[in-house]
């Protein structure tokens, strides 16, 4: 009865997964019109960046004609769009590679900094939030508040910069920007791109300690980010839920405080937490750009930004769409598993 | 009548149950209002500090006891002292006087990105709402595509097609605010478009563009400045990014987010050179939260904790 329960919903959740597939490709649809017009509208002569400026007007031309400009604007936004599908973004002008390869190269260390801080934000975050709803009004609670309020008005660079100075300048406790001391780099092979794991399958575990010293502070920061996000958060689901009256049949019944808190009301704040977790993910990938300029952390945000400094086009549109591409999926997941997880949501 | 009573009677006057007129009801509601914000002392602490920042900003050049772009190399990198009071940066010029004229900045950049997103949003959500169907399709689709980008991304991309510059960082940052002003809008109509007075109006002959304009918008108006108050915070840390990265306010004009990237070469031993641009953001920002959290509570009265 149960098992046909489940089978029903998850079919259900299916369907209606297809249903938001189709919302969701029209609005990859409109992400790719946005970047395509962005990529259309700048100043910059796409053609001149690739034959340079001392190039005869025979090979300009011949270039314009290779590039398809000449066609029309809707064929060449058609054109577009099937090289996106085909994992073509163009070729940076920077780094004179495909911009999809440089993203790969470059997209493990951002996913290795948003992983971590997402780790921090949930371990944190939410049993911080929880506290603090049980115990409204006390010290924690406040401490709470405080730490969400500071999260919402920090300036994300310049807390990474203070952090940089009194950690590093100052006490000198922690290591400075990149992901390891300058003589450890390019000595490991990178195979998944992450540093520590890569360390591990290389077997240089002076390297790896020295990753993970390095990797301490701009997780920390974005997860710090991410916990002050996710404790607010938490707090007012868990309000919410506590003054529910199952909960007061559960105390009345006899179940423990400790199990009414952390089994029965943390368990129907799960459903929403799915899709805040998946929004605060979203809001690290934001917040990389900052952070990775700050610590000279060769990940996508820093790619964005040297290809946006070095008017590098192809770049800072293939990032931005891969940008916009994680966050739909990511929405679209959490979703997904909102559907299954709640028999409410129809 | 002595002073004491005649405040007493306008307190009567304001908190009556039978007003004589929507004017007295309106000024009524107003004073509870009041009261209530007044009542939550951090919520006051913000505005006070939104209120020194225009005053600073419209006294500048009274307060400033420097030229915030005249360098003056023989005196860089000064640390604080009773004549540079926040120090020099590395060309000399006075922290204290180039943070005094960044206010002016700061002040520019939420005005103008608030009067151009909060009515294309409005406008957006209340077309949308009310009339349903294939338009409402079409907007939120819109709004959809443009909430999927994370923000500032989006905004980089386009101050990218534009240039960089403080103007096009307003631009940039308009396009990306509007969508959430929308959804609000939007959420707002639902809940009134159906109600009685609306087809009260109707039946009166009263047009989509007067019941739009004259009675859907006014009361979508109150959740809506709470939602652009609390956004001004994120949109003071958005403008003060693009400026970090080279890409808002360009040199020498004194932004914060750009005092503090000029900064970043000499955290070793100039400490006050980021320290300084930081905390005025920080305060700023810290200020426009504080204020959206207690209006929300007097505005808002639905939301809770």
């Amino acid at each position: 009865m149960l098992q046909m329960l489940t089978r029903r919903r998850l079919l259900k959740a299916t369907r209606q997964t297809l249903k938001l597939l189709v919302i969701v490709s029209t609005t990859f649809f409109g992400l790719l019109l946005i970047t395509f017009l962005i990529g259309r509208v700048v100043p910059i002569d796409p053609v001149l960046a690739v034959v340079g400026d001392k190039a005869s007007p025979e090979v300009y031309e011949k270039a314009r004609l290779a590039m398809g400009l000449h066609l029309p604007l809707w064929q060449q936004f058609l054109i577009y769009i099937n090289n996106v599908l085909h994992g073509d973004l163009g070729v940076s002008v920077l780094t004179a590679k495909p911009v999809t390869e440089d993203i790969r190269r470059v997209f493990p260390a951002t996913i290795e900094l948003a992983v971590t801080a997402t780790c921090i934000g949930v371990l944190v975050g939410i049993p911080l939030g929880v506290f603090s709803a049980v115990k409204r009004d006390s010290f924690l609670d406040h401490v709470t508040r405080v730490i969400g309020l500071l999260g919402y008005s920090l300036p994300i660079f310049w807390l990474g910069l203070m952090a940089l100075m009194v950690f590093y300048a100052q006490l000198d406790w922690l290591p400075g920007p990149g992901r390891v001391d300058v003589f450890y780099e390019d000595i490991v092979e990178p195979v998944t791109g992450i540093m520590i794991v890569d360390c591990i399958i290389a077997r240089e575990w002076e390297i790896m300690r020295n990753a993970i010293w390095h990797v301490i502070l701009p997780a920390s920061l974005l997860g710090y980010y991410s916990m002050a996000y996710l404790s607010r958060m938490t707090r007012s689901f868990m309000i919410e839920q506590l003054r529910q009256e199952y909960i007061l049949t559960a105390r009345v019944k006899g179940v423990t405080e400790w199990k009414v808190i952390w089994v029965h009301a943390l368990g129907n704040c799960a459903i929403p937490l799915i899709t805040v977790v998946a929004l605060s993910f979203g809001g690290l990938l934001e917040g990389s750009v900052l952070t990775e300029t700050v610590f000279a952390w060769p990940g996508l945000g820093l790619y964005l930004t040297n290809s946006l400094l070095n008017a590098d086009m192809n770049a800072v549109l293939g990032a931005t769409i891969v940008v916009g591409s994680i966050f739909l999926g990511v929405n679209l997941l959490s979703d997904f598993l909102y559907k299954v997880a709640d028999p409410r949501a129809r | 009548m002595t002073r004491k009573q005649k405040i007493q009677g306008a307190r009567a006057w304001l908190l009556t149950d039978t007003p004589d007129s929507a004017f007295q009801a309106a000024a009524g509601r107003f004073y509870l209002g009041l009261l209530e914000f007044f009542h939550n002392r951090l919520a006051v602490v913000g505005l006070l500090i939104i209120l020194a920042l225009i005053t600073t900003a419209i006294f500048a050049p009274q307060i400033a006891p420097f030229d915030p772009v005249a360098t003056d190399l023989a005196n860089r990198l000064q640390p604080l002292s009773a004549h540079h009071w926040f120090g020099t940066d590395e060309m000399g010029r006075d922290i204290f006087s180039r943070i005094v004229w960044g206010s002016r900045l700061t002040l520019y950049v939420i005005i103008l990105v608030a009067v151009i997103a909060a009515p294309v949003g409005i406008l957006v959500g209340t077309v949308s709402g009310y009339f349903g169907g294939s338009i409402d399709t079409v907007l939120m689709r819109i709004t959809d595509i443009f909430l999927a980008f994370p923000k500032l991304i989006l905004a980089l991309a386009f101050v990218a097609a534009l240039g960089p510059g403080i103007e096009n960082a307003i631009i940039a940052i308009s396009i990306t605010s509007w969508p959430p002003y929308a959804r609000i809008a939007r959420a707002e109509t639902l809940t009134i478009r159906n109600s009685d007075f609306i087809r009260a109006i109707r039946l009166q002959g009263a047009g989509p563009l007067r019941i739009i304009t004259k009675h859907i918008m006014p009361l979508c108006l109150s959740s809506l400045i709470v939602r652009v108050t609390l956004d001004m915070a994120g949109i003071i840390l958005t403008a003060a990014g693009l400026g970090f990265l080279g890409l808002g306010a360009q040199p020498p004009s004194p932004e914060w987010g750009a005092m503090t990237s000029a900064g970043r070469s000499f955290i070793l031993d100039q400490w006050w050179l980021i320290t300084m641009p930081g905390t005025a953001i920080f305060v700023v920002s810290l200020a426009f939260n504080l204020l959206g959290d207690g209006l929300r509570e007097v505005l808002d009265p639905k939301s809770d904790s």
